[in-house]
């Protein structure tokens, strides 16, 4: 059994123009201890899945409408809320993009750090200090006594990012969520971040899902990947499934069109034509019918499902691409 | 350097930082201190650096947003650093610029149309009819539709906004364009297509571009040669091929390691530049990079090191290269 299974998992919101589904019958595995990466422009489903496996969709607009999602053999979709409270925070952490808005910028770092210790570890203020300032310790953070006094404007972009993941690793948690962990920062403080996560993972034995847009991001951190389009799995397999034998034009796209150091200079980049559509007038059939360079007319009239390709990798999670089309090209 | 369109010469832009009830001067922040640069026509200087290491406050320096505290800005030849508004107003229309986020900076009361317009009517270009057919000319230019210019800014997606900001910046045919990390804000699909439109109205214009981004792989594309900043000084200048395959300093090297390659069998252990970038106010003595640089010697915190030259259009403000010291630059 896998630590967390998605299954068929699809939600929708309430908007403006009508119910839209923002994500369709996604489904995935995480194994204990793998780090899975959500690849996706922006708009395609990425923060949307982990803020349902979170159960933090906005209410009362957004709501999961089908699917389960399966932490440890307990389904989180049919808990109530103070069930949820117990299991978020303790079994999953979440690390948000952008570290300021992430902290409430009127407390310290130590209260912030705290409240979530003295919920689910332990009520004893000393113990939880001292949990505290041994996690702070861990991320990095030096002096983490003079650190728990001081307020998120005090610390750096990096530092900031340090103390939300010091937040959600404080109770040792099952699976770690993070959303663009490193998105918001300059690259030499990615590389410090990305480090971290990897140590950390190492030290505490816990699964990562690491959403980004980031493709270099992916091919540095991941075990398995799921390439997202509008709001469904376009393909997913091992990190060499995805960039060595890409099955799927949207992933072939994607990867082309990166410039990338060792390329040649002031070169025409091989583009993706037109832009991810809007989810109130998505294409019908498959969702990349209008962008892709092999669509045929039955594109746009039959939905593909995500079909097993020849098993490449020796890893668990098999590749797997949503193409009609995926054995011609 | 006679073929130079633009030079820069011992450019300082030092912000007064003003504190208590008196607003008194306590200290200055050095945004930019001591860069020389040149840009020829119809080339691509590329300007790269962290967060904060004054890319940015060059770029409008030298659009004279703001007024530099000391230097030289030259012009084809004319000195614009002290020029008064009404004086530069020829020179504006050969240097233009195109700034990372387009919805902030297109009016969003104003139709496509009177965005593009508006540079025609203040430099006093033709009459309605024919500023009328400019800006559909101009929409053609960039790739969007003719009916484009009754809409506003809302109804365009970010890629498309940013062609309208490139549109507006190419309305007066101008010589050099200033781009402001142009791309950062684009999806990968998005980025390519960009960056391709702005490589091809190059070659179509003759247009110099000075290209800042935070993205060395994005740069290192667009560019001819690459201009590494940190902490409001240049420390590296080179062709862009060879500062990518011979950093000459440590800095560079940093920056480049730090990149995540979007190969995963490339995935190997890499030295990671440690800390932060500090602050201007109160830069670190001597070479500002001494305390973060991996082969930082005892001499590195007293003098500030001179400009050397590594190779022919290489240059290094590095101690380790000390021993080839630059005539002019």
């Amino acid at each position: 059994m896998s630590l967390l299974d998605v299954n068929n998992l699809s939600c929708e919101f309430d908007t403006d123009e009508g119910r839209v589904r923002a994500i369709d019958e996604v489904s995935f595995s995480i194994e204990a201890g793998e780090t899975l990466g959500i690849v996706g422009e922006s708009g395609c489903g990425k923060s949307v899945t982990a803020l349902s496996i979170m159960r933090l969709l906005p209410q009362p607009m957004g709501k999961i409408v089908k699917g389960s999602v399966t932490l440890n053999g307990q389904d989180l979709t049919s808990l109530n809320h103070q069930t949820m409270e117990t299991i978020r925070g303790k079994q999953i952490g979440m690390v948000f993009q952008e570290p300021m808005t992430a902290l409430n910028p009127v407390h310290t770092i130590g209260k912030q750090l705290l409240e979530g210790i003295l919920l689910h570890e332990t009520q004893n203020i000393s113990s939880a200090t001292a949990l505290a300032m041994e996690i702070l310790e861990k991320v990095g953070i030096p002096s983490p006594d003079i650190r728990m006094g001081e307020f998120p404007h005090q610390l750096s972009g990096g530092m900031r990012q340090r103390v939300v993941i010091a937040m959600a690793l404080a109770c040792k948690p099952t699976l770690l969520i993070a959303d663009e962990p490193t998105t918001a920062l300059d690259v030499t403080v990615q590389a410090q971040i990305l480090d971290l996560l990897e140590e950390l993972q190492n030290d505490l034995g816990m699964a990562v899902i690491l959403i980004t847009h980031d493709l270099g991001v992916i091919a540095e951190a991941c075990d398995n990947v799921i390439v997202m389009y509008a709001g469904r799995v376009a393909e997913t397999g091992s990190v060499y499934d995805i960039f060595d034998h890409s099955k799927h034009p949207y992933t072939k796209g994607l990867l082309a069109s990166i410039p990338r150091l060792d390329s040649i200079p002031k070169t025409v980049l091989p583009v993706i034509e037109g832009i991810v559509p809007g989810l109130q007038d998505l294409p019908s059939g498959c969702r990349f019918s209008d962008r892709c360079t092999f669509s045929r007319p039955f594109c746009t009239s039959q939905t593909p499902s995500l079909a097993a390709t020849f098993n490449v990798s020796t890893t668990a999670q098999s590749h797997r691409v949503a193409c009609l089309r995926w054995q011609e090209l | 350097m006679s073929s130079s369109l633009l030079a820069v010469e011992n450019l300082r832009m030092h912000f007064p930082v003003r504190e208590g009830v008196l607003m008194r001067t306590t200290a200055y922040n050095k945004a930019v201190d001591d860069v020389s640069l040149t840009i020829s026509p119809g080339e691509t200087l590329g300007l790269v650096g962290e967060s904060g290491c004054g890319k940015s406050t060059l770029g409008r320096c030298i659009v004279r947003l703001y007024n530099p505290t000391s230097g030289q800005i030259r012009f084809d030849e004319t000195d614009i650093t002290n020029l008064t508004q009404r004086a530069l107003l020829p020179y504006r229309q050969h240097i233009q610029m195109i700034f990372q986020d387009p919805m902030e900076s297109l009016n969003a009361r104003h139709s496509i149309g009177d965005i593009l317009e508006e540079p025609l009517i203040i430099h006093k270009q033709g009459n309605a009819g024919e500023r009328a057919r400019r800006v559909t000319e101009l929409l053609d230019l960039v790739g969007l539709p003719t009916r484009s210019r009754t809409r506003y800014p809302f109804e365009f997606s970010g890629g498309q906004r940013q062609r309208i900001g490139i549109a507006r910046a190419i309305a007066l045919r101008p010589r050099l364009i200033i781009c402001d990390e142009p791309v950062s804000a684009l999806d990968v699909s998005i980025q390519s297509q960009i960056l391709n439109l702005l490589i091809q109205l190059q070659k179509e214009m003759n247009l110099a571009y000075l290209f800042i981004a935070h993205d060395l792989s994005v740069v290192k594309h667009i560019s001819d040669r690459i201009s590494v900043m940190y902490l409001g000084r240049i420390v590296e200048t080179a062709e862009s091929e060879k500062l990518y395959r011979s950093p000459a300093h440590p800095y560079t090297r940093s920056l480049i390691s730090a990149i995540p390659v979007p190969d995963p069998k490339k995935r190997s252990p890499r030295p990671t530049l440690g800390g932060d970038v500090p602050s201007p106010i109160n830069p670190p003595s001597g070479c500002a990079f001494h305390p973060r640089c991996p082969d930082c010697l005892p001499s590195c915190s007293g003098e500030p090191p001179d400009i050397s030259v590594v190779a022919s259009e290489h240059y290094v403000r590095c101690v380790l290269h000390s021993d080839s010291p630059a005539q002019t630059l």
